[in-house]
């Protein structure tokens, strides 16, 4: 029998934590420094997203070697497991799934706690800053790796305004994977 | 609050590869700047924020020794294992086994085991340049750190003994 799965605060009780504030003054760094050298927002909302797919397809092996997570059985399973546990090992947050579509492909993921925005204040030359395009980026790359290609944007921003943060996931394709695997490649 | 190591040197990691791979791929000593740049500025905020309660560091050894203890067991959860002075504003910092070091730069090597003698030594090559770039970052941290303490210095990073590094930090007078 495979171990159970953990729940979210034992994931995150396993794994080594730091204090939040060096994550996020970094981060924040990393913006600032981004826009002075890409200039154009848009540039950077792309390298941000680029930076989180990178992330992200690295971070999954850690989450399915420490979480005895399974495979999922539907794309529901998929953004629970996300939103309560991928969340919570990295960033000790959890997130709401809601407003699912009529096909079970798309939803939202809601954040009342996100560690990127602490002590961030958007001035007003940077009003189309997708500042978390970051978390975004890494969930598409992770789930690109357990073969889903998906898109994930964001609804609503609190730093731009809104009362939350809210992205909006949806599958576009499950890709099958290859399988046997040869052994002589 | 907390957060997983791993999302720290995530970020850190992918930083450090936008700004030798993409950016700055054919102008190394300006990516470099970048790096150091984005850790100094870190380490200004990290220790205006660890101060706020403390008294005013009497000397430059004071303010050292500060960063040796509190701020290096914020950052990686460890003290610096040895300080050395020439008391002329030289100090040398050294941690046995530097978090960043010990997680990444040998990734490379032991991936990839079976590939052919020359393939490996472009690879160590590529690895050590992404270890020396990697460490304007924590260079930066410190320099910022001193300078928001009111010590202008520069900062080099000595890594001849993996996963060993030494910082050397130059007070200017």
């Amino acid at each position: 029998m495979p171990p159970a799965p953990k729940s979210g605060d034992a994931l995150f009780a396993s794994v080594d934590r730091v204090n939040a504030e060096l994550f996020t003054l970094t981060y924040g760094a990393i913006v600032r420094q981004l826009l002075t050298d890409l200039e154009e927002v848009e540039e950077v909302n792309k390298q941000l997203d680029q930076m989180g797919y990178n992330i992200g397809t690295r971070l999954v092996d850690e989450f399915l070697a420490k979480s005895n997570v399974s495979r999922c059985v539907d794309f529901k399973e998929t953004a629970d497991v996300i939103a309560k546990l991928g969340f919570k090992m990295f960033l000790g947050v959890t997130a709401t799934v809601t407003n699912w579509d009529a096909e079970g492909t798309s939803c939202s993921l809601v954040l009342e706690d996100n560690p990127l925005v602490d002590f961030v204040e958007l001035p007003d030359t940077c009003q189309g800053l997708q500042y978390c395009n970051l978390l975004s980026g890494v969930i598409r790359g992770a789930l690109e790796m357990v073969s889903m290609k998906t898109e994930v944007t964001w609804v609503r921003d609190m730093l731009r305004g809104d009362d939350a943060y809210e992205m909006r996931v949806k599958l576009i394709k499950q890709v099958p994977e290859e399988y046997p695997y040869k052994d002589d490649d | 609050m907390a957060i997983a190591e791993s999302c720290v040197d995530a970020v850190v990691m992918e930083m450090v590869a936008v700004y030798c791979g993409g950016l700055y791929a054919a102008k190394p000593e300006l990516a470099a700047r970048r790096i150091e740049a984005i850790g100094f500025q870190v380490g200004h905020q990290l220790s205006e924020r660890y101060t706020m309660e403390r008294p005013r560091f009497s000397d430059h050894l004071e303010a050292i020794k500060f960063i040796c203890k509190d701020f290096w067991s914020e950052l990686f959860k460890k003290q610096i294992d040895n300080l050395k002075t020439n008391h002329r504003g030289t100090f040398v910092l050294q941690d046995n086994r530097f978090r960043w070091l010990t997680r990444v730069s040998l990734d490379p090597y032991t991936e990839n085991t079976d590939s052919t003698e020359n393939d490996s030594a472009a690879l160590g090559d590529t690895a050590a340049q992404t270890t020396t770039m990697l460490l304007y970052f924590p260079c930066g941290l410190i320099r910022g750190a001193l300078t928001n303490l009111g010590i202008p210095c520069s900062v080099s990073a000595d890594m001849s003994n993996l996963p060993a590094c030494s910082f050397v930090v130059r007070i200017k007078t």
